[in-house]
């Protein structure tokens, strides 16, 4: 059996053999892993995987196995955010979206890495320690699905779920050389999902190709009552898999291509929006000039939305507690013990910046320029029908280069967070390497605009060869 | 600016216990975070509405019905620290 399957290879290999034995291969895989991938492995997914054998191939993804990020609830597999505070804890619920992929038959591989409570770019916050590339072993997945991005790049899942609040399955998709969908705000349940930032974040798939992440959407996407901010759109992703794009007329945000970007990330972007240029599409430069103050904006936003969220972990229903000779020593001393120093950080921050005397300066400005940021994408998004930029300014860093100074690690998000602010929907698709390392091209949409993504991102996986390069490290 | 006064408050305020050493050290690195921050108050917004969410939705209502929840024993299985179907915790003050 081949490392690296698409999902329709799997479901052939299943018809030929067994569900039993393609997740006995992935296990296998798993078990000779490299990356740090996995916090859990499940040990029920060859029971699982023999039950679909028995009861007949059943559903658009019987026996097929999934990675399933460690910040989305599946009964019976712990759940631990990457943290020490959700030590033990086994949610007794499904997420949302791990109910849609049981009944399409899906066979659950365990639980990947990520930074704590998802909140890093590089996957090295987790309490269960740093996932690495499978590109360069040296150098960080990126984050914070980094261990769904680099278990999926490694051949040891097919395709996983991850969550992106500001970039969190887009980076690691670029860094690891993936594709990486952040759906519209909205499209895809969060109940079940632990809260880091709720007004931001959505579960996003990432994949080999462009294909199994439009097979994956058309399963998780869709109403859910219990997410208030749910919405039906009705979208069919697999139809919007068109390998055409005459007419497309894409916009080009300069403010994309700042200060800092890397010369051959640059050049890799400009060379894609030249070959869609070649396949009948059109470009033209558009200006989004509140961009520069959407990074602040949003870590604003997601360090306050994240101090009122983290509040439940207490010690008191569920994972780590320490003991305090009262109610507030036990909490205080738990949340000190329990935490990163990242989460720690954001926390604190989100406190002050939501604290008396300081909410209109921070708190109520921060909302104040997402409106304008959302504007900008409005704007633009009126005059063509996706934008395209670089998905990351940069290449993956060295494991351990930019975790001691906080603010550093936040600019590497410059390019992903604006997309979360406005809540558009956009997808990083490889498109091209720079000494060995994976780029990532990022094409946005106008919200519920899926197709448009999609259409454009398979028209690219199509007329080249980027998605079909694999990692010498893992091979 | 931030002061280790401050740090000392919104610890209390989060629930964090942070020692002597670590608020001079959470100190500097939150003065940076804020420093960068500041930048958007060269952007003027004083006609411009907040955003909270983007989703076009506002209220969101539901029958008040009771429906199936999760037993009581499986919601506390998750911790050692219970007692006759409540969980125990230190009394508060």
């Amino acid at each position: 059996m081949a490392k690296w399957m698409s999902v329709a290879q799997i479901k052939e290999k299943i018809e030929e053999s067994s569900a039993e034995e393609v997740t006995a291969r992935y296990l296998e895989a798993i078990g000779k892993s490299k990356v740090n991938g996995y916090i859990t492995v499940s040990e029920k997914a060859l029971e699982q995987a023999k039950k679909i054998d028995a009861e007949g191939h059943n559903g658009s993804l019987a026996g097929v196995p999934i990675a399933i990020k460690d910040n989305i609830s599946v009964v019976g597999l712990p759940t631990s955010c990457g943290s020490k505070i959700l030590e033990g804890y086994i949610p007794p619920f499904n997420a949302h979206v791990i109910e849609k992929l049981l009944a399409a038959g899906a066979v659950i591989l365990g639980k990947t890495n990520m930074d704590e409570f998802a909140m890093g770019s590089s996957t090295e916050t987790s309490y269960y320690g740093p996932t690495a590339n499978p590109w360069d072993l040296e150098r960080v997945p990126g984050g914070s699905s980094g261990g769904s991005a680099a278990v999926v790049a490694a051949g040891e899942a097919p395709f996983a779920l991850g969550s992106d609040t500001g970039g969190s399955v887009r980076c690691p998709a670029a860094f690891c050389g993936v594709v990486g969908l952040k759906p519209t705000y909205g499209a895809v349940s969060r109940h079940g999902v632990v809260a880091y930032a709720n007004s931001l974040e959505q579960v996003g798939p990432l994949a080999n190709n462009v294909t199994d992440i439009a097979v994956l959407m058309d399963v998780i996407a869709g109403y859910d009552r219990r997410d208030s901010t749910s919405i039906d759109s009705k979208t069919e992703y697999q139809k919007a898999l068109v390998e055409d794009v005459k007419g497309l007329k894409i916009g080009v945000p300069k403010e994309f291509f700042g200060e800092g970007i890397h010369p051959d990330v640059e050049k890799a972007v400009w060379n894609a929006i030249h070959r869609y240029e070649s396949l009948g599409a059109a470009w033209e430069e558009v200006s989004m000039p509140n961009i520069k103050y959407a990074l602040a904006s949003y870590y604003i936003i997601a360090m306050s939305e994240a101090s009122s969220n983290l509040a439940r972990f207490d010690g008191t229903r569920y994972g780590f507690r320490e003991s305090g000779e009262n109610w507030h020593a036990m909490v205080s001393k738990t949340r000190a013990e329990g935490f990163g120093t990242e989460v720690k950080r954001r926390i604190l921050l989100g406190t002050y910046a939501l604290s008396a005397g300081y909410h209109d300066k921070y708190y109520l400005k921060a909302l104040k320029v997402r409106t304008l940021v959302k504007q900008d994408f409005d704007s633009a998004l009126s005059k063509v029908d996706v934008l395209m930029a670089p998905t990351m300014p940069n290449p993956a860093f060295k494991i351990g280069e930019k975790i001691e100074d906080p603010l550093t690690l936040y600019l590497s998000d410059v390019n992903t967070c604006p997309i979360n602010l406005a809540g558009v929907p956009s997808i990083s698709v490889p498109c091209g390497f720079t000494d060995g390392l994976p780029i990532g091209l990022q094409i946005m949409g106008k919200p519920f605009d899926e197709p448009a993504v999609l259409r454009a991102a398979y028209t690219f996986e199509q007329n080249t060869d980027y998605h079909t390069k694999r990692p010498h490290e893992v091979a | 600016m931030i002061t280790k006064e401050d740090v000392e408050h919104i610890g209390w305020l989060a629930r964090i216990d942070i020692s002597e050493q670590e608020t001079v050290e959470y100190m500097e690195k939150l003065n940076s975070v804020l420093g960068y921050f500041g930048q958007l108050d060269e952007l003027p917004t004083e006609d411009v509405a907040p955003t909270y969410h983007v989703a076009e939705i506002y209220n969101v209502f539901r029958e008040d019905v009771v429906e199936e929840s999760i037993p009581q024993e499986v919601v506390l299985e998750n911790t050692e620290h219970k007692q006759d179907g409540t969980f125990r915790v230190p009394k508060i003050g």
